[in-house]
């Protein structure tokens, strides 16, 4: 009854193995996948030596201190014609900041709106509803963004409608509440002018909104510890306004509202959005919020009935049983391809170079492209921008999404 | 007990009542307008403000569809016609439909070419889209089309796709017969060469003979309008889908550097737009390929198109993959099946079917896409609209007609499909709910 097995034989590595062997199967496959993409790039990188064109020009971002020569109608910060490639690159990124974070905003706003209407019981607004998500998805974004600029920049009136006549008569439009005014040159919008001291207001205004977040966690933190219910909805309001109230009339009142007012040839003062600008927050705002409607329809229905129905034999109103039971656990849903539609938003504004807003495609992609003929360069950097932009957002997006999902213990 | 009992009732009914029909305000319209419509005052105000929205939305576009003209020679013409009655100056559409559907560079007398491929369109796709329905062997005319297609479009000698077609056909068949002796690996790698040689001699014997049953050839860049966006969105969607395959399956596999490769090129290709890649297929693509070869704009740009949605079907595909329970995998190593066996027979039959409705989705979105290559002025729909149409002097202006026009365009395309792909999700279900 011994069983004897035989020695395990002290046999070589033999050539065959690295085929018919599995465990060095793999070594052979991955060895030849690398020889291919070895050579494949070195294709690629012989060819660009080869290229007449890099050769003579080389490849280097010297380019990016010059002076750009072209000028930006949206400036966030100061820059002239004069300023460096780099200025105009940087001021191009902020403008595509501002546009992606306007347009994420509103399109959550539509979205949510929407994608909880779909699902309402009355029939005509559940119908309205679909329709507008059915004709958004299905038109692609660039004819949408082309319409909106369209309407912007043909229907609304000129200028010079706004303007006081000679005769001293009315002119034949007036402001909205002596505060907008939408032209064909864009729509002019009140500004916030900070004198002084006045960016500590803003300060004091940002730490209030930390503040209601800070009480409303406390409250709960109360109501889960102690069983003590803490009042949120005043005292929040209270902290919201009055360090702002308070820190504005100490420094001496230092931010006003500047309205457009009609100069001689146009409006002077306050804000203009542009019809490019608008164009592109309008459009991208509708056509990502039809697909966060759906998002949000998808969550919504993924909760299942016996929820809502546990929650309102509990007694609790329709409203509670949204807030407290189905909306929690619906994010948990809705989150994940939320944030993959902000990161679409973000490569949409991409489009602007489609209606001439200057955003990052605009500028390094398009005009100091053309002017230097740098495309490698450029493009390179451009791609690394978005690649930074989309790589920040699902970072902070999947803090987020960590903080909502379920807690298994 | 009871029978005492029923001596003193009067009156004890022996048949049932009929049931009564419901109150009028409890059954049929009223009811379903009661509560569908105004089950209280916040309902109620919901639907007046709905009504009041359609009223609003009807009231412009019925008398601009039903008023509108659509003869006339130019915009003047038509606002004559007219007279501020609200209609619509269709006839832009009228005379320029021939731009918007084939671009303004195609041969007219050659339009029926591409509108024959649109129409064998129809039956190459349904054998690839309705499986279970059709028998097997009409796959072979989805496998014929490409060629036919090519051979329509751009023209030129038959001999060309025919021989491609040949190399395709015939490395298939030494793959399969390598495969049954040797093994995968040997039988692609035979099937491959196979393919390479007949189109190495095919190269010279279509050189020897370009005239033979040859169409008109058309260049590329005479290639527009809504032509355009279909054949870039065809072709595309059809390369990336292998590619996507085996994006997917390179990014599950356990071998390092096919993996990093994968996942480099997926997530740097989902985190950059669209548009920056259609830039290098514009201007830096050159760079890269041979001196002397001039590849066409339009295959440079199939190129990036393909590789962006090759990049999300990948990822939609690893979904599918992930979502497979650890068992399939088992199973197939359990019966002895080898990498390539197991994958073509048991995991990925699965996984595509779970990934149907998120590889229709791609291709919608794609499809929508292929209008931003008017961005690097390719002459599409969008291109042709907002080029040479709007900037003519006989339609400056006639913004609506058109931008109407290319959405319902868009909108019957990208809605059939995202029908079809639901209805195709009820097909397949075989959880029984």
């Amino acid at each position: 009854m011994t069983t004897m097995t035989d020695p395990p034989q002290a046999e070589g590595f033999r050539i065959g193995q690295l085929i018919h062997d599995t465990r060095y199967r793999s070594y052979t496959f991955q060895f030849i996948a690398l020889v291919l993409l070895i050579l494949g790039f070195s294709w690629l990188a012989y060819n660009a030596s080869q290229n007449e064109q890099l050769q003579s020009n080389g490849f280097s971002y010297e380019f990016l201190s010059a002076p750009a020569g072209y000028d930006i109608n949206q400036q966030p910060i100061p820059y002239t014609s004069q300023d460096t490639h780099l200025r105009a690159t940087v001021i191009g990124a902020i403008n595509t900041i501002i546009v992606a974070v306007l347009a994420c905003i509103t399109a959550t706003v539509f979205g949510v709106i929407a994608g909880v209407l779909r699902l309402s019981n009355n029939w005509i607004i559940s119908k309205l509803m679909a329709v507008y998500v059915e004709m958004f998805r299905n038109i692609p974004v660039l004819i949408w963004i082309i319409i909106i600029f369209t309407v912007a920049a043909n229907i609304f009136p000129p200028i010079s409608e706004f303007r006081l006549p000679r005769d001293g008569s009315d002119p034949d439009r007036t402001l909205l509440f002596g505060m907008f005014a939408a032209t064909n040159q864009g729509v002019f919008i009140p500004r916030l002018v900070f004198t002084g001291l006045g960016w500590l207001v803003a300060l004091v205004f940002l730490a209030s909104i930390a503040g209601v977040f800070g009480w409303r966690a406390h409250a709960r933190k109360k109501l889960f510890d102690e069983g003590k219910v803490v009042p949120v909805l005043l005292p929040s309001i209270a902290i919201l306004l009055l360090p702002t109230i308070v820190a504005y009339f100490i420094l001496g009142m230092p931010v006003s509202v500047e309205n457009p007012e009609m100069g001689r040839f146009r409006f002077e003062g306050g804000f203009l959005l542009r019809p490019s600008l608008i164009a592109l927050w309008f459009a991208l705002s509708i056509y990502t919020g039809a697909f966060i409607a759906e998002n949000v329809r998808a969550g919504i229905l993924a909760i299942s009935k016996g929820q809502t129905e546990a929650a309102a034999a509990l007694g609790m109103r329709p409203g509670r049983i949204m807030s407290l039971v189905v909306l929690p656990q619906a994010l948990r849903v809705i989150i994940p391809p939320l944030i993959s539609q902000y990161l679409n938003i973000t490569k949409n504004t991409s489009l602007a170079i489609a209606v001439g807003y200057m955003d990052l495609t605009g500028t390094l992609g398009g005009i100091t492209l053309n002017q230097t003929g740098r495309a490698l360069e450029c493009i390179l950097l451009l791609m690394l921008f978005y690649l930074t932009f989309s790589l920040a957002i699902s970072a902070i997006m999947n803090v987020y999404n960590n903080s909502v999902k379920l807690k298994e213990r | 007990m009871s029978d005492a009992h029923a001596h003193s009732v009067a009156f004890v009914r022996e048949s049932e009542i009929p049931p009564a029909p419901p109150p009028v305000a409890e059954a049929g319209a009223v009811r379903w307008v009661r509560a569908n419509l105004f089950s209280g005052p916040f309902n109620t105000i919901m639907t007046l403000l709905g009504i009041l929205v359609i009223y609003y939305l009807l009231s412009g576009l019925i008398p601009w569809i039903l008023n509108g003209t659509w003869e006339g020679a130019d915009i003047r013409d038509c606002r004559e016609q007219l007279q501020g009655n609200g209609g619509g100056c269709f006839a832009v559409i009228a005379e320029r439909w021939p731009q918007l559907l084939f671009g303004f560079q195609y041969p007219d007398y050659l339009r029926w070419r591409p509108t024959m491929a649109f129409v064998l369109l129809f039956l190459a796709v349904p054998p690839a889209l309705f499986v279970m329905f059709l028998p097997r062997w009409t796959l072979i005319a989805t496998a014929v089309y490409p060629f036919i297609a090519y051979w329509l479009i751009w023209g030129g000698t038959i001999l060309a796709p025919i021989f491609v077609a040949v190399g395709v056909a015939a490395g298939y068949l030494v793959f399969q017969k390598i495969e049954k002796l040797r093994g995968f690996v040997p039988g692609m790698g035979a099937g491959i060469v196979t393919a390479f040689v007949i189109w190495w001699i095919g190269g010279f014997i279509t050189a020897a003979m370009p005239g033979f049953l040859a169409l008109e050839t058309v260049e590329s860049r005479s290639m527009g309008g809504f032509m355009l966006n279909m054949i870039l969105g065809v072709v595309c969607v059809s390369l990336s889908i292998p590619m996507g395959i085996l994006l997917a399956l390179g990014r599950q596999s356990r071998l390092p550097i096919v993996k990093g490769f994968c996942v480099v090129f997926i997530e740097f290709v989902r985190g950059v737009p669209l548009i920056t890649l259609l830039f290098v297929a514009n201007v830096v693509l050159a760079y890269f390929l041979p001196p002397n070869a001039n590849f066409d704009l339009i295959i440079r740009v199939i190129i990036m198109i393909t590789m962006f949605s090759a990049a999300y079907i990948a990822e939609v595909i690893r979904g599918g993959l992930a979502a497979l329970p650890k068992g399939q995998y088992e199973a197939g190593d359990s019966l002895g099946l080898d990498y390539a066996q197991s994958m073509r027979l048991i995991i990925l039959p699965q996984a595509l079917k779970i990934s149907i409705p998120g590889i229709v989705n791609v291709a919608v979105g794609l499809f929508k896409d292929t209008t931003l290559v008017s961005v690097i002025s390719m002459f599409d729909l969008v291109g042709m609209i907002r080029g040479p149409i709007l900037s003519s002097t006989d339609w400056a202006g006639v913004y609506w007609e058109l931008w109407a026009a290319a959405c319902v365009l868009f909108f019957v395309v990208c809605y059939g499909i995202s029908q079809y792909s639901q209805w195709l999700e009820r097909q397949l279900r075989t959880d029984h709910r």
